[in-house]
């Protein structure tokens, strides 16, 4: 605006000096047409190139940034969808083969035990079994001997008797009178 | 003021009017054949990456249609042409002038009238082909007391009358002032010598660049403010 009013300070200045050549060269009306001619063809000139011609140029290379980045922009987006779904997949795997191993050790651990049970039980009833076994033949024996020690002590008798009276006792008499003692 | 003189170089003459090839016409033609030029080269490769050319074709490109989309919207966008080619047609005049011995086109109240009245009678016309008589609305502002309204209506008249004086001068003004200026401190230059000349030289590539912003600055003012009458005539907005 100052500059707009020192401007005009400076041309009316100049006026009043140019009057006598004519004052200032705008306002001659004679330069009038000339210009308006030039002017309007000018511009509409120009107006018909920038409009037909460069001026969608220009709209067309911007459109197609703008298509070209949103095109790989979304490339972007999907290549990283699938990397997660990969991703995913990948972790589900694992997760899965980690579920797997361990079922898979815990059965192996629980058929061992139960063989290891079975043949500890095994085991204990053969020893079991044997233990009878071996508890029955010592009592056997046992009964057959002290049977015998009953025969031996009739015969023994028997003999110590028949020396002492001097005549044979048979064993079955020492043992009948043997008898009632013994019970 | 011998560099506002108007030269006729090539003397022409239709249906009785001078239409002379004058030095003004020769500025014109060149702003013609350069703004396309520029774009031809700087868009030539129409590259997905942008040189430096084409960054500036392209920035100016989005410089303007943002500023149509920011003040009148998207349906302002059909008008976009017409606002640019007002825009590069003002720049390229206004920055040309500034060259040694060229001419400034726009420094003439002709045609920066001529170039304002385009404006004025075109967006009268779109108004009132998109609200018809309902356009005149424009004139009467809302909320404003009935008894107050017979002078609000023969103001807003007026102002609205009186837009393309105040669009065009404000750009024959300016352009002219500040080459006023330069050749008077040229003058300077030369009238005080080797030995006093060098302050206004100094002054004068100092005031050669605000020049430079001044040249932009009227163009841009001008597109605004043709952009803000647009606004009117498309939405009707009351201020």
């Amino acid at each position: 605006m100052i500059a707009a009013l020192s401007a005009l300070a400076v041309v009316v200045a100049a006026a009043a000096h140019e009057e006598k050549a004519g004052g200032l060269p705008q306002l001659n009306p004679a330069d009038f047409s000339p210009q308006l001619a030039w002017l309007a063809v000018t511009f509409v000139l120009l107006y018909l190139v920038l409009s037909r011609v460069t001026l969608p140029r220009i709209g067309e290379v911007l459109e197609e940034r703008r298509d070209r980045v949103q095109r790989d922009l979304d490339a972007a987006e999907r290549f990283k969808s699938d990397t997660d779904a990969a991703l995913a997949a990948y972790e589900k795997a694992l997760s899965d083969a980690r579920l797997k191993a361990s079922s898979m050790a815990k059965e192996v651990r629980d058929r061992l035990a139960a063989d290891t049970e079975s043949e500890r039980a095994r085991t204990e009833s053969e020893l079991t079994a044997k233990l009878t076994e071996a508890e029955q033949r010592i009592s056997a024996t046992k009964s057959k001997a002290l049977a015998s020690v009953d025969e031996i002590a009739a015969e023994t008798a028997s003999a110590v008797v028949g020396k002492l009276l001097g005549e044979d006792v048979s064993p079955a008499e020492v043992k009948k009178v043997m008898q009632p003692a013994a019970e | 003021m011998q560099q506002f003189e108007i030269k006729r170089l090539i003397p022409m003459e239709l249906f009785g009017y001078d239409v002379s090839f004058t030095n003004a016409s020769l500025f014109m033609v060149l702003a013609l054949a350069v703004i396309p030029l520029f774009y031809l080269i700087a868009m030539n490769r129409r590259a997905l990456v942008p040189g430096r050319l084409q960054s500036t074709a392209e920035l100016s490109y989005e410089f303007i249609a943002n500023m149509v989309r920011d003040i009148v919207g998207e349906k302002g966008m059909k008008y976009f042409p017409w606002i640019f080619t007002i825009f590069m047609f003002i720049l390229v005049l206004n920055l040309l002038g500034l060259l040694p011995y060229s001419f400034t086109v726009t420094s003439h109240i002709i045609v920066t009238f001529a170039l304002a009245a385009m404006v004025w009678l075109i967006i009268t016309a779109i108004g009132f082909m998109n609200h018809g008589v309902g356009f005149l609305k424009l004139f009467v502002p809302d909320g404003v007391p009935f008894w107050l309204l017979p002078i609000i209506v023969v103001i807003e008249v007026i102002s609205y009358l009186i837009r393309p004086i105040s669009h065009s001068v404000r750009l024959f003004a300016n352009m002219m002032a500040g080459h006023a200026m330069l050749k008077v401190f040229a003058g300077f230059v030369v009238g005080l010598g080797l030995l006093g000349g060098w302050a206004p030289l100094v002054f004068l590539v100092g005031f050669t660049g605000l020049e430079l912003v001044v040249a932009f600055l009227q163009a841009f003012i001008f597109t605004v403010l043709t952009c803000i009458y647009l606004n009117d005539a498309v939405n009707m907005h009351h201020h």
